[in-house]
C-alpha cells in the first residue's frame, strides 16, 4: 500500500509541473497587464513602463518563469501587489474559508446524496422514490448562484432569518454558532447540485447491487431488511460511489468560486477572481498552483480509498 | 421499514433541523450597534498608504485616517487649509510656502511638522530616498513638477517647482497628497500599507482581510472629535448582495448603488443621497482617419445620440446630460452659456449627407465594466442603435476592462472609430490636458486617443496651466469649453452623479463632489 501511494504521488509531479507552466503562460499572454489595473485612466505608456519595472515584470518570460518556480519551491510564492502582502499568507487565510464552506459542502451532499440514493433504491418507483427523484431533479437543475440569490432574499431579506453574506459577523460574533448562522446558506447553496448527482448515482448503483444473487441470498437466510441494504448492499455499491464523490469533491470546490462570490465568503475562489480581474499575477498563480495542488492530493486520495475498498484496483 | 416510519423520522429530522435553525438564527436579527457605523465598500482596499492607491474605494477610507495640507472645502471642489493654516505663491508661480498648524500630531504620538511633510514628498518622488522602496506610488506623477521640498522651520515648508503649475494645490488636496506618519514607515517598511497612522480624526484598529477594515474615533484629535465610536468598511464586491445587505439591515451605508436597486429604497427606513462629482462619460472620436476626420460627422454623432433617454432609461436618473469636456461640478471654471448637443436626428443625417458619410461602418470599442463607466453595454447598445437610426452602421467590439483600456490607451488608430470613456478628476485641467491636446497624443505619452487637434486649445491648456490667478484661469477653461464642444472630438454623453443609501440611523452624511467619503460628522442611532 505504501508504495502504491508512493507511485501516485510522484506521479502528481509532472502534473503540477505542466499546472505551472499552463497558468504561467495563460497569464502571460492575457491581454492587459497589472501597472494598467493599477493606473486605470493614468496608465500612460511611461507610468505603465514604470510600474511593470518596479514589479519586475520587464524580465524575458522564461528569466520569470524560472525565477517564479524556484522561489515557490523554497515556499516564496512572491507578494501580491494588489493587497500588498505575501501570496502565501493570503492563500493560508483564505484557503481555510474555504476548506470550512467547501468540507461542510462535501458532507452535506456525500450523507444526503447517499441517503437519498439507497432510500430511493430500497423502494424503487415507491412515493419515497419518485418525491426524491423529483426533488433532485430540480437540485441538479438549478443554478447554484441563483439558487444561493434566492436564498439570500427569502432567508436574509425577507424573514431575516440568517445573515446575507459573510462568514462572520462583523461586531461581537466569532464564535461557532456565528460561523453556522453564516456557513448554512452558502453550503446548501453549493451541495445542491452535487447532492443531486449523487443521489442519482447512488439510486443505479444500489439498485445494480440490490439484484444480486447475495443480496437474494441474505434475505432468503432471514437477515433484516436494513442490514441488507445498510450493511450488505451499500457497501458493495460504495465501489461505484466513491469515485463519484471524488468527482463531486472536486467540483464543490470549484462551485465554491461563485458561491463565494454571492456570499461573500472570503475564500480561495473569490480571491481568484478578484486577482485575474486586477491581473495580479503572482496571487493567481499562487493561488490555482496551490489549488491544482489540493486537487490532485484529493484525487490520490480517493483513489488509495477506492483500492482499500476493492483490492482489484491496485495494479 | 415501512412508509409511516420513514414519514416519521423523516418528519423528526425536519423538525430537529428547523428548530435547529431557528435556535441558530435568532441573534441575527440584531441591529448593527449604535455607535458604529458599517459601510458596504465595493472593494477590498489594496493598501492604506496614500501614496500607494489610486481606487475611489481605498480613498473612502483613507480620507477619514489621514490629512493633508490642504482638502476641498466641504460641498466644493475649491481648496482651502487644512492642515497648512495657510500658503504663499511667489510672484512666477514657482514656489508655494505653507505655514503648518502647530497642534497636531500622529495617531502614534509623533509631531506633525515641516519634516514629516518633506518626508511624505521626497518618499514619494525622490528615487534615492530610504523609503522609496515602499511604493510603487503610480499617482507620484501629480506632483512632478515639484523639484524640491525644504523644511524653512518646524512649522514652515516650501515646495519649489519646475514651472508653474495651476493645479497643484488641488493635487495636494487629492488624496495622494495625504501625510502620513514618517516614524510608522520606517517601523513597517513595506507594510505600512496595513499599518497606517495619520493625523485624521479615526485612528487605525484592525484589518481583517475580506472582512472588514475598521477605524476608531481618535480621542486625541485637534479638531472636533467624530461622530461615530468606530467605522467599519465592508468590502462586499457583488452588488446584488451589497444591495441585499442594506435591505436586510446588515449595513447602515452603501455606495455605488446599482441604478436598477435604486427603487428599492425609496421607503422608509432608507435614505437616497446623491451629489453631482467631477465626473465625464464621453465616446473618444477617431480624428484622424475614418469618417470622424470630418467635424460634421463627429457634431452629426453629437446630434444622433439620445442622451437624455440613455441618462433617464439606461442610468434611471443617476447622470445628467454632458454639455461638454468640463464637468459642472468645477463649478467656478465650468462654462455655463454652454447646452448639449440636443437630440435632432434630423440634423444628423443632413450633416451626415453634407459629408458624403451616409451608411458609413464605424467600429465601436465598448467595455464591460472599470471605473466610472457606469452601465457601459446598456449605454453602449443605445448608442449604436441611435446612430444606425441616423444611416450609420456601427459594429460593436466589447472587452474587459484592462484589455480596453490597453486598446484604447495606444490610439484608436487602424482600429475602432469610437469608444466609450470615462473620467473623474480633482482638477479642470486634468482631463482636457491629458486627453485634447496635440502633444497628448498616445505617441507623445497622452490619453488622446482620439488624436484630436487644435492649436487654439493646446495655446489656451498651456496657459491655464501656469496661470496663477484663479479668475484667469476660469476664463481660459471656458473658452477652451465653448471651441471643443463646437469641434466635437468627443460625443459628450453624461456627469455622473454619485450615489449613496443610508439607513434613517444615520444622520448628517453627506456626499461631497470630491467622491471622497467623509465620515467626521456622520452620527449612527
Amino acid at each position: 500500500m505504501g508504495r502504491y501511494i508512493l507511485k501516485r504521488l510522484a506521479s502528481a509531479i509532472p502534473v503540477l509541473l505542466g499546472i505551472t507552466v499552463i497558468v504561467f503562460l495563460i497569464m502571460a499572454m492575457i491581454p492587459g497587464d497589472p501597472a494598467t489595473a493599477i493606473l486605470g485612466s493614468y496608465a500612460t505608456p511611461e507610468n505603465v513602463e514604470k510600474i511593470n519595472r518596479d514589479l519586475g515584470l520587464d524580465k524575458p518570460l522564461v528569466q520569470r518563469y524560472f525565477i517564479w518556480l524556484g522561489n515557490m519551491l523554497q515556499g516564496d510564492f512572491g507578494r501580491s501587489f494588489s493587497l500588498n502582502r505575501p501570496v502565501l499568507d493570503e492563500i493560508l487565510d483564505r484557503f481555510g474559508a474555504t476548506l470550512i464552506l467547501a468540507g461542510t459542502s462535501f458532507v452535506l451532499c456525500a450523507v444526503l446524496g447517499i441517503v437519498a440514493g439507497v432510500v430511493s433504491a430500497a423502494r424503487q418507483y415507491g412515493l419515497a422514490d419518485k418525491a426524491i427523484t423529483f426533488t433532485v431533479l430540480i437540485g441538479i437543475s438549478i443554478p447554484a448562484f441563483f439558487l444561493g440569490m434566492m436564498m439570500i432574499l427569502l432567508f436574509a431579506v425577507k424573514l431575516r432569518w440568517l445573515p446575507v453574506s459573510g462568514m462572520y459577523a462583523i461586531y461581537g460574533g466569532g464564535d461557532l454558532p456565528d460561523l453556522l448562522r453564516h456557513l448554512i446558506m452558502p453550503a446548501l447553496a453549493l451541495a445542491a447540485v452535487a447532492t443531486g448527482v449523487i443521489a442519482r448515482l447512488s439510486r443505479s448503483a444500489m439498485l445494480e447491487v440490490l439484484r444480486q444473487d447475495y443480496i437474494r441470498t441474505a434475505r432468503a437466510k432471514g437477515v433484516p431488511e436494513r442490514r441488507v441494504i445498510y450493511g450488505h448492499a451499500l457497501r458493495a455499491a460504495m465501489v461505484s460511489i466513491i469515485p463519484v464523490l471524488g468527482i463531486q469533491a472536486g467540483f464543490v470546490l470549484s462551485g465554491a468560486v461563485y458561491i463565494e462570490i454571492v456570499f461573500q465568503w472570503p475564500g480561495v475562489g473569490r480571491m481568484l477572481v478578484d486577482a485575474i480581474l486586477k491581473r495580479d499575477i503572482l496571487l493567481v498563480q499562487g493561488g490555482v498552483v496551490f489549488v491544482a495542488a489540493c486537487y490532485v492530493l484529493f484525487n490520490i486520495m480517493v483513489d488509495v480509498a477506492q483500492s482499500l475498498l476493492d483490492p482489484r484496483i491496485k495494479t | 421499514m415501512t412508509i409511516l416510519s420513514l414519514t416519521r423520522r423523516t418528519l423528526f429530522a425536519a423538525a430537529t433541523s428547523v428548530l435547529a435553525l431557528g435556535a441558530l438564527s435568532l441573534p441575527a436579527q440584531a441591529q448593527t450597534p449604535p455607535g458604529v457605523l458599517i459601510v458596504g465598500q465595493i472593494a477590498e482596499p489594496k493598501s492604506l498608504d496614500p501614496a500607494a492607491v489610486t481606487a475611489v474605494n481605498d480613498f473612502r477610507i483613507l480620507v477619514n485616517l489621514y490629512e493633508g495640507l490642504v482638502r476641498y472645502a466641504p460641498g466644493t471642489l475649491e481648496v482651502e487649509p487644512h492642515l497648512a493654516t495657510g500658503w504663499e505663491v511667489s510672484e512666477d508661480g514657482t514656489v508655494y510656502t505653507f505655514t503648518l498648524r502647530e497642534d497636531v500630531t500622529f495617531h502614534d504620538g509623533t509631531p506633525f511638522d515641516a519634516e514629516a511633510v518633506k518626508f511624505n514628498f521626497d518618499r514619494m518622488l525622490n528615487e534615492d530616498h530610504p523609503y522609496h522602496d515602499t511604493g510603487p506610488f503610480p499617482l507620484a506623477f501629480f506632483f512632478g513638477s515639484v523639484e524640491s521640498t525644504e523644511v524653512v522651520d518646524t512649522h514652515t515648508v516650501r515646495f519649489t517647482l519646475s514651472e508653474p503649475y495651476a493645479p497643484f494645490l488641488s493635487n495636494l488636496a487629492y488624496p495622494t497628497g495625504l501625510i502620513v506618519s514618517p516614524a510608522a514607515v520606517e517601523a513597517n517598511g513595506a507594510d505600512y500599507g496595513r499599518n497606517p497612522v495619520g493625523t485624521g480624526p479615526f485612528t487605525f484598529a484592525e484589518w481583517r482581510s475580506n472582512e472588514a477594515v475598521v477605524i476608531e474615533r481618535n480621542a486625541e484629535y485637534w479638531g472636533d472629535p467624530a461622530g461615530t465610536e468606530a467605522v467599519v468598511f465592508r468590502p462586499i464586491t457583488d452588488a446584488n448582495t451589497r444591495v441585499a445587505e442594506m435591505l436586510a439591515g446588515g449595513i447602515d451605508l452603501m455606495v455605488e448603488v446599482p441604478p436598477t436597486a435604486l427603487g428599492q429604497f425609496q421607503g422608509d427606513g432608507f435614505e437616497v443621497v446623491e451629489q453631482a462629482g467631477p465626473h465625464v462619460w464621453f465616446l473618444i472620436l477617431n480624428a484622424k482617419e475614418g469618417p470622424f476626420a470630418d467635424k460634421r460627422v463627429r457634431q452629426a454623432a453629437n446630434y444622433a445620440i439620445n442622451k437624455e433617454a440613455i441618462v433617464n432609461d439606461v442610468l434611471e436618473g443617476t447622470a445628467e446630460v454632458a454639455a461638454g469636456p468640463t464637468p459642472p461640478a468645477f463649478a467656478w471654471a465650468y462654462n455655463e452659456e454652454l447646452d448639449p448637443y440636443p437630440y435632432d436626428p434630423d440634423r444628423a443625417r443632413e450633416l451626415l449627407a453634407e459629408a458624403g458619410a451616409e451608411g458609413a461602418e464605424l467600429t465601436f470599442y465598448v467595455t464591460e465594466g472599470g471605473s466610472g463607466m457606469l452601465d457601459p453595454i446598456p449605454m453602449g447598445t443605445a448608442i449604436q442603435a441611435d446612430l444606425n437610426a441616423v444611416g450609420l452602421d456601427v459594429s460593436i467590439e466589447t472587452y474587459e476592462w484592462n484589455t480596453f483600456l490597453g486598446e484604447v490607451n495606444p490610439g484608436l488608430e487602424g482600429k475602432a472609430d469610437m469608444a466609450e470613456m470615462a473620467w473623474m478628476t480633482n482638477d479642470p485641467d486634468t482631463l482636457p490636458y491629458l486627453a485634447l491636446r496635440t502633444e497628448a497624443w498616445p505617441s507623445e505619452g497622452g490619453f488622446n486617443s482620439g488624436y484630436y487637434s487644435n492649436p487654439e486649445v493646446d495655446r489656451l491648456l498651456e496657459q491655464a496651466r501656469v496661470a496663477t490667478d484663479q479668475a484667469e484661469r476660469a476664463r481660459l477653461y471656458k473658452e477652451m469649453q465653448a471651441i471643443v464642444q463646437e469641434d466635437a472630438p468627443w460625443v459628450f454623453v453624461a456627469n455622473w452623479k454619485q450615489n449613496a443609501v443610508t439607513s434613517d440611523r444615520v444622520e448628517n452624511f453627506s456626499l461631497e463632489p470630491s467622491f471622497l467619503l467623509m465620515l467626521e460628522d456622520v452620527v449612527k442611532n
